[in-house]
């Protein structure tokens, strides 16, 4: 109980250090990005000075000094209410980020889930067969394609796979000429879209669980009661997944409910790569076009689903791990 | 062996010890043979970006040659949009993405150590605060808020780059590092070193760091393989200085002028293979490094 009421305090400390730091960041970079966009709208002309000062009230041109503002600030976050878009003008930032979300938790989620599964599995294998064969081929081609630049892969898939055999569309995450919805022909053309920045994702993802999960195995595998565990003459394969890997999992699961809240903002550049109607798309389209009220919404949203995530590991890790919970503290 | 040539030597004991150390470290370093072929993959970046200038075939800046032309004998690796030869880009971007690299590590490890060692030495609410604070850096998403600050920043730049990825580049470094601190701490040597009266700083420089040494080092090799690869992000989506030549902006010039979808595979290619070798060079001499830190990783020799 002391656990989880420490994780709580830490969680709202880190909260509000986040959304503090999402207000100062553009407040104490010199030159006002706001009034430079408020220019441009001027530079338009066509709009009365009614229209202007609508417009300056929606986009947060605040009024009182510093503590008013933070103030009225904090409110605006409680409520979801970040301002409105400059780019997509009559839309709000929330109804942006709204439409882009879904396409990022759905590509970005079932591809880290694969990554987790087949890079802990191939881990396994890799520190069972240790000093192999096998395990020199896995680990030097996880170092390998864990320090690929993944937007890299990204532009290579896409030019011989897409560009030079036709197997997959060039960008986009659907066929606009079939309606949106939940029928045949329009899923098909989600997977056929999803599937390049998905293995992109997955290849440049996968090393880092499988180096992850061999280095615990090989911790793991010089505890006593696997020693005991062997003593005893059960079969090593058992011992392997029953005995080791059901220990060894656990540092990998923590790393796991991370890597869940790191999938909103985690692969910006694959879906720039991809131009994939995401989140990391419509951050990068809000910072060409310097549309600030959408970009600090957008990293806002970022870090929240990252604190929470983080909040959930702990709690997970208490929960898989009984050894944490009579730790106490930390 | 030189640990034997030191241990004939009778006096000045912590000197010893901490070269002897470093000769340990590389000793189980050279052992390591993937740690070995990353030190030679490395040892090949460096004199390239050392000796470029006389190697490249030419100028970097020359745009006399045929536009976007594809491989060829003349050319290796085929030309730009501006008809500058795409090899000698390479080899001489090759420095300046090195420096990057290893700039952004520099700073970001002596960020860590900064504050891992203060955390885990004084303790107390000093560690709470220094620990809180490494907590919330390492969960603000990388990318995100660099893209974010480096939108809002006055100008472009590499040095931006280099500064704003260093300074948000330390926290994992000091997580490690404080909790190395902690158990060191409570060692008998370090005990003995206050009791004989040393001050904080020499206990620090002379007992502690010596003795994680390996660690300080993977974190340094950690973070410049990040470091170079977030830089490589953000000149790919133009936040660097895209008239330097580097890995990064050879990509965003690239990706620019829509190489891949007019045939010219080679340009986009050659850069990311580079970062791709030179950041596995680093992950494997880390290799290494967690066998010096973690015997139970170590290999047989060989």
């Amino acid at each position: 109980m002391r656990y989880f009421v420490r994780r709580v305090i830490i969680l709202l400390c880190t909260l509000w250090v986040a959304i503090t730091v999402n207000f100062m960041i553009p407040r104490l970079m010199p030159g006002n990005p706001v009034e430079t966009m408020m220019a441009r709208f001027h530079e338009r002309g066509s709009m009365s000075p009614s229209a202007m000062k609508a417009i300056a009230l929606m986009l947060g041109v605040k009024h009182g000094n510093v503590f008013q503002q933070y103030w009225q600030y904090l409110g605006e976050v409680v409520h979801f209410n970040f301002g409105v878009s400059y780019t997509y003008f009559p839309y709000t930032v929330t109804y942006m980020i709204a439409h882009a979300l879904p396409w990022t938790l759905g590509l970005v989620g079932i591809s880290t889930l694969i990554s987790f599964g087949l890079g802990t599995a191939l881990g396994i294998v890799a520190a069972m067969r240790r000093g192999k064969s096998a395990d020199g081929v896995l680990t030097t081609i996880s170092s390998f394609t864990n320090t690929f630049p993944y937007f890299w892969l990204g532009l290579a898939a896409v030019y011989v796979l897409a560009f030079v055999l036709h197997w997959f569309p060039l960008s986009g995450a659907y066929n606009a000429a079939f309606p949106t919805g939940f029928h045949w022909s329009f899923i098909v053309s989600v997977v056929h879209h999803g599937f390049l920045p998905a293995m992109t994702i997955v290849i440049s993802s996968i090393g880092g669980w499988l180096l992850g999960m061999r280095n615990n195995m090989i911790n793991t595998l010089n505890e006593d009661y696997v020693l005991l565990a062997n003593a005893k003459g059960l079969k090593s394969r058992w011992v392997a997944w029953m005995y080791v890997a059901r220990n060894a999992l656990l540092p990998n699961l923590t790393g796991f409910a991370m890597a869940l809240g790191f999938v909103v903002g985690g692969s910006l550049l694959t879906e720039i790569v991809f131009s994939y109607p995401g989140i990391g798309f419509l951050l990068y389209n809000a910072v060409i076009n310097e549309d600030y009220p959408l970009m600090q919404g957008i990293f806002l949203i970022i870090v929240v689903c990252v604190v929470l995530a983080n909040f959930f590991a702990d709690l997970a890790y208490v929960l898989f791990d009984p050894r944490v919970r009579r730790g106490g503290t930390s | 062996m030189s640990i034997g040539t030191l241990a004939k030597q009778p006096k000045a004991p912590a000197r010893a010890r901490s070269r002897g150390a470093v000769a340990e470290i590389a000793s189980i370093l050279w052992r390591n043979r993937k740690a070995r072929v990353g030190i030679v993959m490395l040892g090949i970046f460096v004199a390239v970006s050392i000796f470029g200038a006389w190697l490249v075939p030419y100028s970097p800046k020359d745009s006399s040659f045929a536009a976007m032309a594809g491989p060829s004998w003349q050319h290796w690796l085929g030309t730009t949009q501006n008809g500058q030869d795409v090899l000698s880009e390479l080899i001489y971007g090759t420095r300046v993405s090195i420096l990057v690299s290893f700039s952004v590590g520099a700073i970001a490890t002596f960020l860590a150590m900064l504050i891992g060692i203060t955390a885990g030495y004084v303790s107390g609410w000093v560690d709470e605060v220094l620990s809180f604070l490494t907590n919330v850096f390492l969960v603000l998403p990388g990318l995100p808020l660099l893209i974010v600050l480096a939108s809002y920043a006055p100008g472009r730049g590499m040095t931006l780059i280099v500064i704003i990825i260093g300074f948000t580049g330390w926290p994992w470094g000091a997580r490690v590092l404080r909790s190395q601190v902690v158990t060191l701490r409570s060692r008998d040597f370090v005990t003995a070193a206050r009791l004989a009266g040393d001050s904080v700083g020499r206990i620090i420089s002379r007992e502690v760091v010596p003795n994680m040494l390996s660690l300080v080092m993977a974190n340094f090799l950690g973070a410049s393989t990040a470091g170079l690869l977030a830089a490589v992000g953000l000149e790919f989506l133009g936040f660097g200085n895209p008239s330097q030549i580097s890995w990064g902006s050879m990509l965003y010039w690239a990706q620019n002028s829509s190489a891949l979808l007019q045939g010219q595979w080679a340009w986009i290619l050659a850069p990311g293979l580079c970062i791709a070798f030179f950041g596995m060079s680093l992950v494997l001499i880390n290799f290494g490094f967690d066998a010096v830190s973690n015997p139970r990783l170590q290999e047989e020799s060989r």
